[in-house]
């Protein structure tokens, strides 16, 4: 059942569409992830969402009840901003309880739902200090229990892990999804972080330019990109992309720098001769003294694997990455093979994907 | 660097100690030395023999009236800026209306108009109101304040915009969020323009001279000037003693709020 429907939703400011006809629909317990780089909308359709932004037009529906010219106090939505948002001059538990006494629940009633929000968020021992009192991730998690509290319909995160270090960040990052699972309440997260995206949602959005780029599950974004932006916006390092054409009546492209790859699931429309993106991640190029040289020019040591990037010595002189487990490799030239079953084939002037 | 080893920062230190101190200690002790004495030309840097006698005479006259009147027009004129300024500025930084940005320049002028200039039509809009020789008529006219309101905008711009929507999100209404939120957060700078303004109402001597000539409305920086206009026979002591006394509320209103009023001109934090 869907708990959040947004039907034709677009944002313009001024001339300026910054959001162009968005449609969505959250099952109740889901965790939605929508991603992409700053400026393309995300943060403007969250706001929507929340009320705090008018949609130029467009229906958003919670719970069946359309919401769209509703104040934000009266929507049962909360919010985990991305500076947390706390009053710097009340206490944690005020912090917490602050939108419960305005909704005028009784002291028993909010004394409980905060201590029990507290206990969950292992915060009981904080809620006499002030916010400036504590840690970043402190601070993170009474943003949380702020929302939490409320027990809204819907929760909304605002990029909640962009101002926390990295560490606490994979930390924070796991506490939020446990918490999310565990309370089962339906989440909006915005973010401009791949790893975030594929680890916290159930689905994720790609935004890009104001329009969605593609709508799935994470595992299918990455191993299915619905065009050249969103296979280049999640992987990292990003895909390699090299130019090519169609040849071999659909069923092979050959690429600028010579190779022929044969497509292993089936032939692509088009005439022989259509431009075309063949898309390779670099953990999936292969090195094989058969294969075209590639001149490295920066090795970069990770550890537990390497990436190297250099330049095909063929024609056009593309630029790869490659990810390779274990050391370095010798030398300054590396053969390399580009299989097959692994490559992602676009429509060079579109960008979308070719099934 | 060892601050006992710096002689001239001293010397600099002591030498201004000693300007901003001179003039009050030569308050202080000739309210305690013979009016004839002073008035021959004698005041010393000396505490004199006559005690606080001259308290003794000024506080049995007319000049406890005058504290109180100086008291209830400086807290009238502090009270009366930060409530209107605070509103304004709320409504300024914080409210989209048609014509917001016309307000806030027309307000932003009113910064260059001393009041003397436009002291005449403020006395007859006064006298039209029938406030002329009222307590009322003493403060009204002054609460309006460009500077405050300013000051005020500018402290509410700084309070971040998420800290806004936290609280629209929470359910509260405006003045809710102006109670709640904006007014505690800008404590300190509240408190600091408090002790600005309540100087400000006190040393008032122009506006109240014009519109009050009952002298039961006399405020007391006027009362000092009175005692000594009277030129043959003015009892210097009793003019130092008064103005020893007028000297006491604004200390004592900087001293009981020095922590905050610091805080409030120096931190930014928010």
């Amino acid at each position: 059942m869907a708990i959040l429907e947004l039907a034709g939703l677009r944002k313009s400011f001024g001339a300026v569409d910054v959001l162009r006809e968005i449609n969505l629909s959250l099952a109740s317990g889901e965790m939605l992830v929508i991603v992409g780089a700053s400026g393309c909308g995300k943060s403007t359709l969250l706001r929507m969402v929340a009320g705090l932004e008018t949609p130029s037009s467009g229906r958003i529906l919670l719970d069946g009840r359309d919401i769209t010219s509703e104040d934000p106090s009266a929507r049962d939505i909360a919010m985990v901003f991305q500076n947390y948002a706390l009053y710097p001059h009340m206490t944690v538990f005020d912090n917490m309880a602050y939108g419960l006494r305005i909704r005028g629940l009784s002291r028993e009633d909010i004394a409980r739902r905060v201590d029990e929000a507290a206990a969950l968020l292992g915060l009981s021992e904080l809620l006499g200090r002030k916010p400036r009192q504590l840690s970043g991730g402190q601070r993170q998690r009474v943003a949380m229990g702020r929302a939490i509290v409320r027990d809204p319909k819907l929760f909304l995160f605002d990029e909640p892990l962009s101002n926390l270090d990295a560490t606490l960040r994979v930390r924070t990052r796991a506490e939020i999804r446990r918490l999310q699972r565990r309370l089962g309440v339906t989440s909006l997260y915005v973010t401009h972080d791949q790893v975030e995206a594929m680890t916290l949602g159930d689905r994720l959005l790609v935004l890009h330019q104001g329009q969605p780029a593609q709508l799935a599950t994470p595992m299918e974004v990455f191993e299915r990109p619905a065009d050249t932006y969103v296979a280049g916006f999640i992987g990292a390092p990003a895909m390699n992309f090299l130019p090519a054409i169609l040849t071999e009546a659909g069923t092979a492209a050959r690429l600028e720098a010579g190779p022929l790859l044969h497509f292993i699931d089936g032939r692509r429309d088009g005439p022989d001769g259509r431009a075309l993106t063949i898309g390779l991640r670099p953990e999936h190029i292969r090195v094989d003294p058969n294969g075209v040289s590639l001149r490295i020019d920066l090795v970069e040591p990770l550890g537990s694997e390497t990436l190297v990037h250099g330049r095909l010595a063929a024609p056009g002189e593309a630029a790869l990455v490659l990810r390779l487990a274990g050391k370095a490799p010798e030398g300054e030239v590396l053969n390399v093979v580009f299989p097959p079953e692994e490559i992602h084939v676009f429509d060079a002037g579109t960008g979308r994907r070719l099934p | 660097m060892n601050p006992r080893r710096d002689p001239v920062a001293h010397a600099v230190l002591l030498l201004g100690a000693i300007l901003f101190v001179a003039p009050l200690w030569l308050v202080l002790v000739g309210s305690t030395q013979n009016p004839a004495v002073i008035a021959a030309g004698g005041l010393s840097f000396i505490p004199g023999d006559e005690g606080f006698s001259a308290y003794a005479r000024v506080l049995n006259g007319p000049v406890p009236r005058m504290l109180l009147i100086s008291l209830g027009m400086a807290l009238a004129i502090a009270i009366g800026k930060i409530f209107i300024s605070v509103l304004s500025a709320f409504a300024i930084a914080f409210f989209r209306f048609p014509c917001r940005q016309v307000a806030f320049w027309l307000i932003f002028i009113t910064l260059m108009l001393p009041v003397e200039v436009r002291i005449i039509p403020t006395y007859s809009v006064m006298s039209d109101l029938g406030l002329i020789n009222t307590f009322t008529g003493l403060w009204l006219p002054l609460i309006a304040s460009a500077t405050a309101t300013l000051l005020f905008r500018q402290v509410f711009v700084a309070i971040p915009d998420e800290l806004v929507e936290a609280a629209r999100m929470d359910g509260a209404g405006p003045l809710r969020f102006l109670w709640d939120i904006v007014l505690p957060v800008s404590a300190a700078n509240i408190a600091a323009l408090f002790v600005i303004l309540f100087i400000y109402g006190w040393n008032q001597y122009l506006w109240p001279l014009l519109v009050a000539t009952n002298p039961r409305l006399d405020t007391i920086v006027i009362g000092i000037v009175k005692m000594v206009a009277v030129e043959t026979e003015t009892d210097w002591s009793a003019v130092m003693a008064t103005a020893t006394l007028a000297l006491l509320p604004p200390v004592v209103v900087v001293v009981l709020m020095q922590r905050w009023f610091v805080a409030g001109l120096t931190e930014g934090e928010k």
